[in-house]
């Protein structure tokens, strides 16, 4: 089987400063691969490197199979950034409409997919309101229901759950595994532990390197201990 | 298409900025308006103060709408109390002038009157003292006196070749104006919604999708561009109709003038908001990138320029909008005369989308 996203030996600085070292990962067709670590590790810059809005310094980076940066691959991809790059100024369907007339969709299916995107993410009553009046948690979920609009079979969500409330965050969560379960590949970063639990697999990243990986259950039976959160601590290389 | 897509959604955005679309639509028209009152306004009538002046003087000197008063003394104080413009002064052959210069202009002007009066006193004074000298001489000859002819100063038929006698400097001035508004606000509107796309992180979520880097820029020029062309038309149609502006040659070549101008206004302007951080940095481009152009569309003759301030003219757009300007709306030439200034307008232009296209790598390489 051939891997949906291939990264090997990147680096990437910005001036002097090493904000990636070396970074070698795999994430396999069909799984939800987590990047767990805190704010600053470097998690934005290599998802942004996946994406092709930025480029490595060093190493390359395959996706489905082709070198990236590449157009016709972003529209195989679901990209949700960390801040919400929204139109304030334009309904929440407005802003829907106008990202699926750039991936290109038919008219029906864009009203198809919009109607499906925005009862994912449980926006359908507020569609027709401006987006400077939705909440914080609106705007996150009208973000995540942009990344869905193409129907791409990889996902890329930076930070798809902060500040949304625990009930959402578990929908959403419930949501990834039903788009994992239609063979979606989903790649997350979080800096919430409990968030590392619910990955098929997942890195941890500090300081612009991968300090471990592997599936929740591995990671906890290397190290002998029940909490994930624990494992950082010790990957790390810090006392506990 | 999805340069369609980025047209329609420019269309939602601004039909909903009611006040971006007055300051684009309206602000224009009230400028117009107020210049137009400001400088067809009358001169004022001079006031001067005269001291042992003749009457035929004086008499002339009103024929020449000067307000003239009598006064006993010239002093600063009288100047002033009577709001004088200036006091005449005869003291035997001496004559003195002394002008309060609070205005140099009308100061000059009522030198030159009040010169102009003197001399001419003087010819009749002359005038009449030759007839009556001749009479004189008559008298003391034989034979049938002869009727002396006075002499009547000549009138001088004049034509002009463009505009009338009643063609004020607003009329030359105007189709410059009518070009800088439409450069100016298109300019700023458009800068500044790229760069709120670019803080805001549309931008980079929108090279996030498929887009191709030079749909982005067109998308932008279409979407604008029809703006300023609806601007063009209310701004010219106001000028011409309501303002009663003279606009001799064709109505749709000002468009196309106007257009061209918005094309570069919208490129440099969404190129300039790659360098600014914040609205108010944008603003900051305003006394460097669009206040010069002004002074280099024509307001000030070309030919007064000193050398390298006409090599600068040439570096401004608005020298060649407001040149192409000025020849359609006051000189009433067709589109021939201007098609070098369109070519030199359009190289600004797609030097400028290009140096965009370029500048949209910061976001993404391809």
């Amino acid at each position: 089987m051939v891997s949906t996203i291939v990264i090997n030996d990147v680096s990437k600085s910005f001036g002097k400063k090493l904000v990636l070292n070396q970074i070698n990962l795999t994430v396999e067709s069909g799984e939800i691969f987590g990047l767990i670590g805190p704010s600053g590790s470097g998690k934005t810059t290599l998802v942004k490197i996946i994406v092709g809005m930025d480029s490595p310094s060093l190493g390359d980076v395959q996706v489905l199979n082709s070198a990236v940066p590449n157009l016709k691959l972003l529209q195989r991809i679901g990209y949700m950034a960390q801040a919400d790059a929204l139109y304030s100024d334009l309904t929440g369907e407005e802003n829907l409409a106008f990202f699926a007339s750039l991936f290109k969709l038919k008219k029906d299916v864009q009203k198809e997919r919009i109607a499906y995107a925005a009862d994912l993410v449980n926006l359908k009553a507020d569609l027709k309101k401006k987006v400077q009046n939705y909440s914080g948690g609106m705007k996150r979920r009208l973000s995540l229901a942009l990344a869905l609009i193409q129907d791409p079979e990889i996902l890329i969500l930076d930070e798809p759950t902060v500040g949304i409330d625990p009930e959402l965050r578990r929908s959403i969560w419930n949501e990834l595994y039903r788009l994992k379960n239609e063979g979606k590949t989903i790649l997350v970063t979080t800096h919430v532990m409990d968030e590392a639990e619910k990955c098929d697999r997942l890195a941890m990243v500090r300081d612009g390197e991968i300090i471990t990986s592997g599936s929740p259950a591995e990671l906890k039976n290397q190290y002998g201990i029940t909490s994930l959160e624990e494992v950082f601590l010790m990957a790390g290389g810090k006392q506990l | 298409m999805s340069i369609l897509a980025l047209v329609k959604r420019i269309f939602h955005q601004m039909l909903r900025d009611k006040r971006a679309l007055a300051l684009m639509m309206v602000a224009p028209l009230l400028i117009l308006t107020l210049l137009n009152y400001l400088l067809a306004g009358n001169t004022v009538d001079s006031r001067l103060g005269v001291i042992n002046a003749d009457d035929m003087l004086v008499e002339i000197l009103k024929d020449t709408d000067i307000t003239v008063l009598k006064v006993v003394e010239n002093t600063k104080d009288i100047l002033l109390d009577k709001d004088l413009d200036g006091i005449l002064e005869f003291t035997g052959e001496e004559i003195s002038l002394t002008l309060t210069n609070d205005q140099p202009t009308a100061a000059k002007a009522l030198k030159i009157k009040v010169q102009q009066a003197i001399a001419a006193q003087k010819a009749k004074e002359q005038a009449v003292n030759l007839s009556s000298f001749m009479e004189n001489i008559q008298s003391k000859l034989p034979g049938v006196p002869i009727k002396m002819e006075q002499v009547k100063a000549p009138e001088i038929n004049t034509s002009y070749i463009y505009g009338n006698k009643d063609t004020i400097f607003f009329d030359q001035l105007s189709p410059i104006l009518v070009g800088f508004f439409v450069f100016f606000f298109v300019f700023l509107i458009s800068g500044i919604a790229l760069l709120r796309e670019r803080t805001t992180g549309t931008l980079e979520r929108l090279l996030a999708t498929p887009i191709l880097r030079r749909d982005i820029v067109f998308g932008y020029l279409l979407g604008y561009g029809l703006f300023a062309v609806v601007q063009t038309i209310i701004v010219v149609t106001y000028a011409v109709k309501v303002l009663d502006i003279t606009l001799v040659g064709s109505f749709w070549n000002v468009v196309i003038i106007n257009l061209t101008l918005a094309l570069v206004a919208l490129s440099l302007g969404i190129l300039l908001s790659a360098f600014a951080n914040s609205e108010f940095q944008m603003m900051q481009f305003i006394p460097i990138a669009i206040i010069p152009q002004v002074f280099f569309a024509g307001i000030f003759p070309f030919e007064s320029m000193a050398g390298w301030m006409q090599v600068l003219a040439k570096c401004m757009p608005m020298y060649y909008g407001g040149s192409a300007l000025v020849e359609v709306m006051y000189k009433g030439s067709g589109l021939g005369a201007i098609t070098d200034e369109l070519l030199v307008l359009l190289g600004f232009a797609l030097v400028f989308i290009v140096l965009n296209v370029v500048a949209l790598k910061k976001y993404r390489k391809i």
